[in-house]
């Protein structure tokens, strides 16, 4: 057993500190310690993507990194991008396209998708679906998720060229 | 998925890593995106009490190009390579290569030092660096020095760098001429069922150098240079592509597992190698 170390994070602007052992997996330390369930866990192979959140602007898979790594670290998971009363374009968009039915891969899938369009405002269906590559869906075969991101894109667009 | 307990370090300096590695020896390892290793340690295959975590140490994040040589920094991610317009230019393999590595996230944490030092034959970037004659730069007690790409690999899981050295960059000459990753994979993600690199320099329609490497294919990655000498001097004839498929099926040793049996690696190699050929001869 290692010793308890005192952590420091930032989850979706508001300051953690706590005593954790090193080997705490971030995805624990979010469900479990701060109460932070909507990441998920899907799989033990790094695989599935339902625990992706945003670490200081990545797309990270929060089973694939310890607490001790995330120190002093930002992070954005699903409740910090939009909640019931102010959906964000993607969650509206994953509601009225479908792109989601048990909704456990759609905390990490829009999460995903935030910073796709970051990075990508305009995707083409074939960079959705390559840029959305590390996160699988037992549900929906993808396609109303593809649906769900290019209508979100469009919203986004529309809104940022009204603004401008 | 519960790793066991360990001592965690994330120094500063090199210094301070060397430093750690020399006190605990075999009980510590260095961890640069943790996408191999924390995976390893979740299923308890790896057991490593001290943990030596490189984020904080500077002077490894960089990429430098200049006529000659192109220098990374073992801290540079998959997804830095991809990022990164002027390294594209100058070798375009490695976005090309670095786009058929795991998936978004996984890019955006783990590094081609990581890569290239894990030591598993799955990985792309061992072949790759093959192909365009890398060298990495390791740094011990001793101080730094450098080991040639298709010196480095020794095993599976064993290379030519020391329990107490630290790979710290990975330098290529620019390459020259036209490339190719072409990667068959079961699916995103998938480490290769086979994998060629080729680079290939054409000279009034005739080929005039050609370096080859396979991935996956072997318990190490394989640097054919028989099969890129099948191909100098050649128009790249149906003949030439056959001659350098047979040299690099003499050199590679596949085993069997869930990606299909023997046989089939063979055959695979063999498709994905002859089209490499032709995508960097289309680009020569």
């Amino acid at each position: 057993m290692s010793k308890k170390q005192h952590y420091k994070i930032t989850v979706n602007g508001k300051e953690e500190e706590f005593l954790a052992e090193p080997r705490e997996l971030l995805i624990y330390t979010l469900r479990e310690r701060l109460n932070i369930t909507g990441p998920h866990i899907g799989c033990e192979t790094s695989h599935c993507g339902a625990c992706t959140v945003t670490i200081d602007g990545k797309s990270v898979k929060s089973c694939t990194m310890f607490v001790a790594q995330a120190d002093g670290k930002k992070i954005t998971t699903i409740e910090g991008i939009g909640g019931p009363d102010n959906l964000h374009p993607l969650q509206t968009a994953f509601k009225e396209h479908h792109g989601l039915q048990c909704g456990y891969c759609t905390p990490g899938m829009i999460t995903r998708a935030k910073k796709l369009l970051e990075e990508n405002p305009n995707p083409t269906e074939a960079e959705i679906r390559f840029g959305m590559a590390g996160n699988i869906c037992r549900c929906t075969g993808y396609q109303n998720i593809v649906k769900s991101i290019q209508a979100a894109a469009a919203e986004m667009n529309a809104a940022k060229e009204a603004a401008e | 998925m519960i790793p066991a307990a360990f001592e965690y370090h994330r120094p500063k300096d090199m210094a301070g890593v060397l430093s750690i590695l020399e006190e605990h020896g075999d009980d510590a390892r260095v961890m640069a995106g943790g996408h191999s290793l924390i995976p390893m340690m979740k299923l308890r295959m790896a057991d490593v009490p001290h943990l030596i975590d490189l984020q904080d140490v500077g002077g490894m994040s960089d990429i430098e190009i200049d006529a000659d040589t192109i220098r990374i920094g073992a801290m540079v991610t998959q997804h830095d390579i991809i990022d990164n317009e002027a390294l594209a230019q100058a070798a375009p393999i490695l976005r090309e290569a670095a786009l058929q590595i795991a998936d978004p996230q996984v890019r955006y944490m783990g590094t081609v030092g990581g890569n290239v030092a894990n030591g598993d034959p799955g990985n792309d970037m061992p072949g790759l660096m093959q192909c365009l004659d890398a060298t990495f730069t390791v740094v011990g007690p001793d101080g730094e020095r450098d080991i040639a790409a298709r010196e480095f690999y020794e095993a599976a899981y064993m290379t030519a760098r020391g329990d107490e050295e630290v790979l710290t960059a990975v330098t290529i000459p620019v390459p020259m001429g036209g490339y190719a990753y072409e990667k068959q994979k079961r699916k995103i993600g998938d480490y290769a069922t086979a994998a060629a690199a080729v680079q290939i320099v054409k000279d009034g329609g005739s080929c005039v150098s050609a370096s080859i490497a396979m991935t996956n294919l072997s318990d190490t990655p394989i640097y054919s240079e028989a099969a890129g000498d099948a191909l100098v001097g050649t128009s790249l004839d149906d003949a030439a592509i056959k001659a350098a498929v047979a040299a690099m099926l003499d050199d590679i040793d596949p085993t069997e597992d869930n990606r299909g049996p023997v046989a089939f690696k063979k055959h695979v190699a063999g498709v994905i190698l002859r089209r490499a050929i032709e995508r960097a001869w289309s680009r020569a």
